[in-house]
This record gives C-alpha cells, structure tokens and sequence, in this order.
C-alpha cells in the first residue's frame, strides 16, 4: 500500500525540469527586487520577447492569480480587492492581483505571544494508522486529524501597514507569516507591461497598477479582429506600437535595446512554442500518455517562461517522457481512459480536485485544451510576430475560435466538449453559446456548459458540475453507439 | 412654440424609438443602427442615412438574447441583441458594432451571426492609442472601413464634402446639447431630471439636422428666462446611462437636480467636436483621437488619476453638492475604474453614492431609499 502510494507520487524528469523553470523565473525575480534591479509585472500574452531583449525580470500575474486561487487563497485576496472597492463582477485574476498590487497578503494567523501560529481546527487530513485506517479519537467519536497536514487560519494582511511598523517582534512575524508560497512572495512591480489581445479590462487593470504603485506603464494595444486574417493595417499599427514599447522600455532601463538578445529570447519563444504543441499533440494518442489536467500545470511556463531556453528544453525533456509512456502503454492519467473531451476555457483553479472528481469517476479525460493552439504560436520576422500576438483566444472572430477548436476536437478525437461559463471572463464565454451550436452541428459531438470561475470559488457550483458531466456522459455514450452502429 | 409644447415632443420622440424608425423609413430613409461608443455617426449622416442609436431599451425583457449569452452581460448589449432578434429593429439597413469592451467584442459576433441573413453588420475596433499617428492611421483605416460598408447599401460613394457638410452639422448639435445642459442646470425648476434625460435621449432618434433646430429652438425659451431660484440640491450624474424615467422621478421627488453629467448616453458623447476644416475622415479620427476621461477609453498617463480628478472638477465647477454613480450592472470598465474616483472625490470633499441599475430593473424601492438619504447629506453641503 504504502509502495504504491510511493509510486503515484513519482514525477518525471520533464515535469521536474518545467517545476523548476517557473521556480527560478520567480526566485530570479525576488533576488533582483534584493539587489534594487527592476522588475516588471506582465499580461501573459504580452510580447515577452521584448523584455528579454533587456534582461528584465519579469512577473506574471495572470499566473500568479491563478496560483493563489489554487492555493485557496482566491477567496480572501478577492474579498480584498472588493474591500478596496473593486466589484465581485470584475474579472477574479483582476482582483486577487489588484489586491496584491496593493499590498494585502493572505498570511498565517499568528500568536503574538508565543510567536507560534494559530492552527485552524477544520484544516487537516483524518490521522492514518500504518494499515491506511482512519484513527477515531475516542473521546469524540470523530477522526482525529494529522497534525503534519494542518495549517494555521489564514488572515489579510498588508505589506505597507507591516513595513509602517516600528522595529521589532510584531514587524517580524507579520513578515514572516505572509505565506510562504512563490506566488504570495512576488516581488511588488517597477514598471507594467499590457497587452490587451487578452481582454480589455487588462487596460484597465494595469492602468490601476500603475496608479497604484506610481509605476510606468507600457501598453501594447490589440484592437479585437473581425476576421481570420490579420490584416496589413493591423500589422502596421502593432508594429509602430513595439517600436514604441522599445523606446520606452530603453528610457526606464537605461539600456539600448539589444538586437542579439532580442533575437534569441524570438528563437527561444519559438522553440518553447514548438515544443508546448509536440507536447500537446500527444494527446491525439488513444489512449492518450497524459491526463489533459497536466496541460493546465505546464501552462505556466509557456505563460512565464517562454522566452527562456530552459523552457523549451524542458519541454523537450516532457515530450522524451510522453514517448516513453507511449513506448510502455503507461499514461499520467489515473485511470483507465473510457471517454476523450476537450474542455474548453480556463479551469477553476481554487476547485481543480472537484472539477478532476467526477471525470475520474466517469473515465473521462481531458484531451484538448484550446490553449494548445493560443500558446502554440511560431513566428518569422516582426510583422509575423505582430500577427502572432493578435492572435489570443479572446481577440479572434467566432470563425478563428471555432477553426481552433474544431481543429484540436478533430485531431485528438474527442466525444464531447466540457464548456466552462466562466464568470470571471466575459469575452471568453461571450460567444461560446453560438460555439457550442456549431461544434454540435459541424462535429456531431454533445456539449455540456457549467457555471464557474477561474478564481473566486464563491462562483462555482459543484452539484450543478457534476449534474453536467453525467449528463455529457450519456448524451457522449449515445453518440459512441450510434457511430459503432453505423 | 412654449418650452413644455417642445420638452413633450422630445419625450415623445425618447419614449418611443420605434416609430421614429418607422416614421424615418416612410420618408423613404435608409436606417443604419450605432451601437455604443463612439462611432463616427457623421458617416451615416453623410451617406443621406439615419444613423439610429441603440442603448437597449427600459420596456424589454431579454428572453431570445439568452441563446447568445450568459446572464452576466451588460443589459444594454443584451437588449440591443434582443430588438435585433425579435423584429424591434427590423427596419434598419445596417448595424455599426463597436467593440471597445469585453462584452461589446463577442456581442459584435453574435449579432453578425444571428444577422447573417437579414442584415449588414458594419465592425469597427477603436484604437487605444488614439494620438500617435499610428493610432490615427488605425483609426483612419477603421473608418474608411465604415465608409465603404456604408456606400454599400447607400449604392453610391460617400463624397468629402458631404462628410465636412456632416461635420457641421454635428458640432452644431453638440454645441446645442452642451449649451442645453447649462440651461437645464439653471432652469431645473422648468427641465426636471427626467425631461432633461428625455431631451438628451431624443437625439439618439433623431436627424441631427432636425433635433438640433427644436433644441436650439428651446434653448432660446430657456436662456429668455431669469435663472431659477433653485431651493433644492444639485447632483452631477455619472456612468454608461440614466435615461430610466421611473428611476429619474425619485430625484424629483426629493428636490434633486442634475446639474452636469459624466454619462456616456449623454455629455461623453458630444464633449469634443471634429475640426471643420482639412479632410473631413482625419478630422473624425482627431475627433476622436481627442475623447478623454472616460472610463472606455487608455490613459497613456496611467499613474495619474486624471479621469477621476477630472469628475471631481466638474462636480466643484457645475455648483452641484454631491455626485450619483449610476454603476451599470456588469460594466467592468465603470467598475475598474470605481475605486479611483472615488478616491478623488472624497480627496475634494465631494459625496456621492453609487446606484447599480440595469435596464431590466423595475423596482426602485432601493434606490429610492438610498437616494433619499443623500438628500439629506447634500442639502447639509448647500
């Protein structure tokens, strides 16, 4: 028993390389902050490859959100920015970060006295004797709790207010209590980088960090696009505006821009993003060498790193792994794979186990993600990169969208599509409705919509998920039948 | 003609878009339905077109939309979905979609979609770098764009003078709405909250040529007489739109006027005039290129609280004691932008609260509540 536990718990050189990747993008981060270097925050979709042209160390917040919520933190830093005046309608990445662009913490609640942290009765796992049983406390009659696997109660705190205190025990431990995870520990920005092919309330956000922190702001503008083709006139108006960001960019480091560098961070991009596809591509295996949940963790290099050569080689490294698992009919995927979907939008990142529950329990896996092709861009020369990053999934027309999707549908044979309404993200769930109709209608595969979001748990509804899931099961199992009976 | 024979025209003409539309058809006009925010009407206008503004509607209930989106949409989007899919707006020609928010970009494809059949849909994606000559060459290819997808269904070209000529029109009507908007301040005895709205909300429906000439008209009435001795409070009003009568009366019952506004239905839209001189399609890209303070738009000066800074000045400039927020459901940009102005209002000592409405509100018990409240708070401020 205690074995297998043991070999569940294995990772791969690939996963191990990727973990790092990101680790060192935050630590080489919180060490320049120390050493008084710059460091900027960016959208994810911003091109990176401008900063690397400088040497910046740059943050994500997108990622950082993301992180946050899945640590359970979405919840309080969410409430936070609401505090400060941000309404629960505003995008949950935009809160957690503008909450902590403002300086509130989730922390560990502290006893002042004893210096020790206050643990949270309801935290914990049951306490297991070495059969695996749960041990029953006598005197209640319940399980008792491991005491490794509780935490402390998680408080608000803020970083001005700590470093407003006069030196001492109290200023210590407050610092101290902030939680420790990279995320919570990002260094606070110099300068923002926006790019809005995301969304339009990037603009916003970053204008309100740049308020916020009296920092610059550099700001790369991607008008929506009605149709498939970028054309020359949006060519040329992104083009000027790098041009721009280069010249501002120079002003704030100091530097001139480096052509050489700039260069390698375009040929690092560009091998990160072959690999990330070769990556995804594995999924078209049936049955696939991964659970399609992996994706959703990797997406942070692609996300952070993608400039970086190690991202691209630790990609390499995932994909050695995939073949392997191909090679000895092994797969991450925790149970034998019965039915393939592709689900479409940003996961719920504070709820990730509970959305995993029920597809275990069905043997469905997640073969198609739609940020295989959003992320898995490769480009030649600066007008190709300019088209590039017009290309984000929420600035393309409805046909772009459906080509994506339909396409990585098809390849990794999917029977069905998991549709995430996602609460936080208006311009991702404004047309899937119309995009559901047509995978229906061009494909012949069910889909199945649940409400969500991507960081504020308050907006996911469990019941009704796992009411959808059974429902895209039966409506994916008449399908199977009725191809097999053809 | 007597101001209340004028005022009653125009809230005729807000109360009922619809025959306008009919009434404009039967005169042998084409109808191109504008979508919020800011696109270049002048267009319309030039091509002998009515353009005809689409800001939902406070009558509907959204029901067909529900096949396009989700609930947690802007109402105004959703509605003019709505009236394009259950024959309301049947009768125009063309439909121009802006797409400078997060719900208007996939709202611009659904309505293309639903509309495939039965009409054309004219896009336009505003550049946020609106000064840089980058961003008037985007802007400039943008509206050459609406231009040639108007002399489409116009059937001939769309000549420069008749855009210059479009031009003037324009600006006289903006000057004419923003001179109303001071008298409405100094005559809120006679343009209550909700006639001044009417007023307002009329040109939306209305040729420019022909609104502008009833405005003026009324106007003249109003400067004729001595400014009100006003015994109430004053309020500048603020958000995307306030048009709702039901809501507007409970100002009235409480001795409140609106003194200015930040609105976008209303004083963003006709804040900057286009030069009337050189090109005409340069000139409404500038025109453009000079809109500011406004929560939809970039601030290159982003670590500044200008916009915010700039609503607090109009508060302290229109003589008004305090500010309402008419926070519409779902709008990120005004929610984004919230937490700043309010900053800069309370840094001026300016009070205000903030109302969430929707257009599918029909009970206002809270927000009568709580602006009768305020009442009281600003007439402490008189």
């Amino acid at each position: 028993m205690a074995e297998e536990k043991k070999a569940k718990k294995t990772v791969s050189p690939g996963v191990l390389a990727l973990r790092k990747v990101v680790e060192d993008v935050y630590a080489d981060a919180r060490t320049a902050k120390a050493e008084g270097k710059l460091v900027g925050w960016s959208s994810s979709k911003f091109p990176c490859e401008l900063a690397e042209a400088f040497d910046l160390n740059v943050m994500y917040p997108e990622n950082q959100a993301a992180g946050i919520a899945a640590n359970r933190d979405g919840e309080i830093m969410c409430q936070a920015a609401e505090d400060l005046g941000f309404d629960n309608d505003i995008c949950g990445y935009a809160r957690i970060s503008l909450a902590y662009a403002a300086g509130k913490r989730a922390s560990r609640k502290v006893d002042f006295e004893t210096g020790e942290y206050v643990m949270d009765p309801n935290s914990g796992k049951p306490l297991k004797d070495e059969n695996g049983n749960v041990v029953i406390d006598e005197a209640t009659g319940k399980p008792k709790k491991d005491p490794k696997t509780m935490q402390p109660y998680t408080v608000l705190d803020d970083i001005h207010e700590i470093a407003a205190l006069p030196e001492g025990r109290e200023k210590e431990l407050r610092l101290a209590a902030i939680k420790p995870y990279r995320q919570m520990q990002m260094p606070q920005p110099d300068f923002v980088l926006c790019c809005n092919n995301i969304c339009n309330c990037m603009t916003k956000w970053y204008e309100n960090i740049a308020r916020m922190c009296n920092i610059p702001l550099i700001m790369i503008d991607i008008p929506y696009n009605n149709t498939v083709e970028v054309h020359d006139s949006n060519v040329a108006y992104v083009r000027a505006q790098f041009d721009a960001a280069i010249r501002q960019l120079e002003e704030i480091t100091g530097k001139k821009f480096d052509e050489k560098k700039f260069e390698q961070a375009c040929a690092n991009a560009n091998r990160t993003a072959q690999n990330w596809l070769k990556v995804c591509d594995y999924l078209q295996y049936k049955p696939a060498p991964m659970s399609g949940f992996d994706l959703f963790n990797h997406m942070a290099d692609v996300v952070t790193a993608r400039g970086k050569v190690e991202a691209a080689e630790a990609f390499e490294l995932l994909a050695q792994d995939l073949e392997e698992n191909i090679r000895t009919g092994t797969s991450t995927l925790p149970f034998p794979e019965k039915y393939r979907v592709m689900f479409e939008g940003i996961p719920c990142w504070p709820k990730l186990p509970n959305l995993f529950k029920p597809l275990k329990e069905n043997g469905v896996n997640v073969t198609a993600v739609v940020y295989a092709p959003a992320f898995g861009f490769v480009y030649n020369g600066l007008d190709e990169m300019a088209r590039a990053y017009y290309k984000a999934p929420n600035s393309v027309c409805i046909e772009q969208g459906v080509a994506w999707r339909e396409g990585i549908c098809v390849d990794n044979k999917v029977d069905g599509v998991l549709v995430h309404y996602n609460r936080s993200c208006k311009p991702w769930s404004g047309y899937m409705a119309e995009m559901q109709r047509r995978f229906t209608k061009d494909l012949g595969i069910p889909c199945a919509g649940f409400d969500g979001d991507q960081a504020d748990p308050r907006n996911f509804n469990e019941a009704q998920y796992t009411t959808r899931v059974q429902g895209l099961v039966e409506a994916m199992d008449a399908g199977i039948a009725a191809k097999e009976a053809k | 003609m007597a101001i209340e024979a004028l005022v009653r025209e125009f809230e005729q003409v807000a109360a009922n878009p619809q025959a306008q539309l009919k009434k404009y058809k039967e005169a042998g006009k084409k109808c191109i339905g504008v979508m919020p925010y800011y696109a270049p009407e002048e267009l319309v206008y030039a091509a002998g077109m009515m353009p005809f503004g689409m800001w939902g509607s406070n009558k509907k209930t959204i029901s067909r939309a529900k096949e396009y989106c989700a609930t947690f949409y802007c109402t105004i989007a959703q509605l003019d979905l709505e009236m394009l899919l259950d024959g309301t707006m049947d009768l125009l020609d063309g439909v121009i979609t802006p797409t400078i928010c997060d719900t208007l970009r996939p709202m611009s494809q659904n309505i293309r979609v639903a509309m495939s059949e039965k009409l054309p849909c004219i896009f336009l994606a505003h550049p946020q770098y609106r000064k840089p000559e980058f961003g008037m060459k985007f802007c400039h290819d943008q509206y050459t764009h609406i231009r040639t997808e108007l002399e489409k269904i116009k059937g001939s070209a769309i000549a420069d003078a008749d855009i210059s000529e479009a031009i003037r029109v324009y600006n006289k009507s903006r000057a004419a709405r923003r001179a109303f908007v001071k008298l409405a301040s100094e005559h809120c005895d006679v343009i209550t909250a909700t006639k001044r709205a009417a007023v307002l909300k009329a040109s939306w429906f209305m040729g420019k040529d022909e609104y502008t000439e009833k405005l003026e008209a009324l106007n003249a009435e109003l400067s004729a007489l001595p400014v009100c001795n006003w015994k109430g409070t004053k309020v500048v009003t603020s958000g995307i739109i306030c048009d709702n009568p039901t809501l507007l009366k409970i100002f009235e019952d409480n001795n409140i006027a609106i003194a200015a506004d930040d609105v976008a239905h209303e004083s963003r839209a006709f804040r900057v005039d286009a030069d009337e001189t050189g090109d005409p399609m340069t000139a409404l890209c500038r025109q453009f290129a000079e809109q500011d303070y406004d929560v939809l738009l970039y601030d290159e000066a982003s670590n500044k609280n200008r916009r915010g800074e700039f609503v607090a000045q109009m508060v302290k400039d229109s003589g008004a004691q305090g500010l309402v927020l008419f926070m519409q459901q779902f709008c990120d940009p005004e929610e984004m932008e919230y937490p700043y102005l309010k900053k800069a209002l309370e840094a001026a000592d300016v009070p205000h609260i903030k109302l969430g409405i929707d257009q599918q509100m029909r009970d206002f018990g809270q927000a009568a509540t709580a602006i009768q409240a305020f009442a009281d708070v600003l007439e402490m401020r008189k």
